[in-house]
């Protein structure tokens, strides 16, 4: 009896494990595809003999050497590092004065402002975008990289502001008011108490923050026309294709390179991240 | 005698805490002053980059396209006469629900499986299912790109290897369908995942117990346990990424630019090919706020959900 449940739990995991085979084939396959390319010397990518799918001519990294000395890579990639750092930190700010307000503090309309901030967190970039693109017309901000100050926390201040009122929501009261009690004023209070306790939220609101900025897409591609101040998700998908010739290495290597800093972030800090994100959408 | 002196001195002290202690939890519970500061930049954030621009672009698409005069409905009633718009809507809608259904049913098979695994793989294998998601969609999305390419690449290598005919799968209509809704499905599975195993986790085990020693074998433990205690955070999440893919521009973007002769536009990327490529602004925020109404029904449902899930 015991045995045959033994034996049972077993062919059980060889399908659990045969069904995460396939799934991790479909999921890792692009990314192996596109390191594998960004390696191979143009004549393998063009040759049709071979299996394609290993190096076969031997790896080159001329690819990445020309990305950084042939290119505007470098220009874009210092763009998007500045560019997320502002975003990021701009919109940490205004999300842990206002979480901390909302859960604390409470004043009449904080209810409703609660929900708004929630329903803004579901406005998706799509819809706003050409008010937007008039917008930094009129405030002389087109085709700077700038603009992208302002638009980029409309996506990401709802989202932080929301994880991390539940946060702060689970600080037991009597630690504020010990620390009122000592003397300590509300900025006091919040850098703290709130902030120490609260670290996991801000890991994942400031994760959140970072990919959605480095990733942004649609906003710089409507508002930014020069290389100077092109990010790198546009200045990757635009400028790297040359004319009708295809140059799939350089452009595999610059797609992946673009990839790495969030993928990385992931890779380390992935607990935060999901716990934030879980709880952000579920418990509320 | 310094004794004595000292007692009221005491006292008082004692009394000016307990005083200082209830005047500052007064303090506390009537500060809307500081609070609504501290609320201020998320108001202006609100107000001016949300509300006010989406009360512009509804009078944006009142304008006519040299923006000089207000045609009130004009722009959208020449929408309707318009087939390109029709073709949109018919290949949005499809989009959409054709992504969500794969995503949902996926990532719920994914889910199940890593939450059957021993505990200790659970966490590589659910942290190696992120990486679709975690990678900038523009970018991986330009990885595809090329996995599509017809001669060079790896798809027509595996389907000439397997004796099929090679496809132009980003030049046909039907297949550059698929294709933008395959990379969908690629992206969006993962979040799928991390949100239905969070829900199967937070099942009491003595419910599956209880189920089994009464007889339940796995398929009736799905049907009656799992499925109606995930029934909220499936409707959410199917809900959120319905929004999410509706509105998508990436991937179209990328993989087809809306062609082949605008069969697979959906309503972010010809609102983009009219309002910003073509200079008709007043015509491309009226496709924008065409998705308005989906996208509300949506959120209302959303917010329905998340508030029951807190009762």
């Amino acid at each position: 009896m015991i045995r045959s449940i033994k034996t049972r739990r077993q062919a059980v995991l060889v399908v659990c494990y045969g069904v995460i085979a396939v799934f991790m084939v479909f999921f890792l396959f692009p990314p192996y595809w596109m390191a594998l390319t960004s390696f191979k010397t143009n004549q393998e990518i063009e040759s049709l003999k071979g299996i394609p799918f290993l190096i076969q001519q031997g790896a080159t990294l001329k690819h990445y050497q020309d990305l950084f000395t042939k290119t505007d890579f470098l220009i874009y990639l210092k763009n998007t590092a500045i560019i997320t750092t502002l975003v990021t930190i701009l919109s940490l700010v205004i999300s842990v004065l206002a979480a901390y307000s909302l859960s604390r503090l409470g004043f009449i309309g904080a209810g409703i402002l609660g929900t708004g901030v929630f329903l803004t967190y579901l406005v998706p970039d799509t819809l706003l975008f050409i008010p937007f693109f008039k917008i930094i017309g009129w405030l002389g901000l087109l085709n700077s990289k700038w603009s992208l100050l302002l638009v980029f926390p409309t996506a990401i201040v709802p989202f932080c502001t929301w994880i991390l009122i539940g946060y702060f929501a689970s600080i037991p009261r009597e630690l504020d008011e010990a620390a009122l009690v000592d003397g300590a004023n509300h900025l006091q209070m919040l850098l703290r108490i709130f902030l120490p306790v609260a670290v996991p939220g801000l890991v994942a609101a400031t994760m959140f923050a970072f990919t959605i900025s480095w990733a942004g897409f649609l906003y710089p591609m409507a508002f930014i026309f020069s290389n100077e101040e092109q990010l790198l998700t546009v200045g990757t998908v635009t400028t790297l294709i040359k004319g009708d010739v295809y140059h799939w290495g350089g452009l595999m290597a610059g797609a992946l390179l673009a990839c790495l800093p969030p993928v990385l972030l992931y890779a380390f800090l992935m607990d935060y991240y999901i716990s934030g994100l879980t709880s952000g959408s579920t418990k509320a | 005698m310094t004794a004595l002196r000292q007692e009221p001195l005491a006292e008082e002290w004692a009394r000016q805490r307990v005083r200082r202690r209830t005047s500052v939890l007064a303090r506390l519970r009537s500060k809307p002053v500081a609070a609504f500061l501290m609320c201020l930049p998320l108001l202006v954030l609100i107000v001016g980059l949300i509300i006010y621009p989406f009360f512009y672009s509804i009078y944006l698409a009142m304008l006519n396209k040299r923006e000089t005069q207000v045609v009130w409905l004009d722009n959208f009633r020449f929408l309707l006469t318009m087939d390109t718009f029709w073709l949109v809507v018919r290949t949005s809608f499809l989009f959409t629900f054709t992504a969500v259904f794969f995503k949902a049913l996926l990532g719920f098979i994914l889910a199940l499986v890593i939450n059957t695994l021993p505990t200790r793989g659970q966490r590589v294998w659910r942290g190696v299912s992120l990486v679709p998601w975690v990678m900038p969609l523009a970018l991986s999305t330009l990885g595809w790109w090329w996995i599509f390419e017809p001669t060079h690449s790896a798809l027509n290598w595996i389907l000439v290897e397997l004796g099929f005919a090679p496809k132009s799968w980003l030049a046909d209509p039907f297949w550059a369908r698929f294709s933008i809704i395959l990379v969908n499905v690629w992206y969006g599975t993962p979040f799928f995942m991390i949100m239905y195993l969070a829900g199967l986790k937070s099942i009491p085990l003595e419910l599956f117990d209880s189920a089994s020693i009464d007889g339940a074998g796995p398929f009736q433990r799905l049907r009656f346990i799992t499925l109606p205690m995930l029934k909220n955070i499936i409707a959410i999440t199917m809900l959120f990424s319905t929004i999410v893919t509706f509105a998508n521009f990436d991937i179209v973007r990328v993989l087809t630019r809306g062609g082949p002769r605008n069969e697979t536009h959906l309503f972010g990327t010809f609102s983009f090919r009219l309002g910003i490529e073509s200079g008709d602004v007043p015509l491309g925020a009226a496709v924008a706020l065409v998705m308005f109404p989906i996208l509300a029904v949506s959120a209302f449902f959303i917010l329905r959900g998340v508030r029951r899930s807190v009762v």
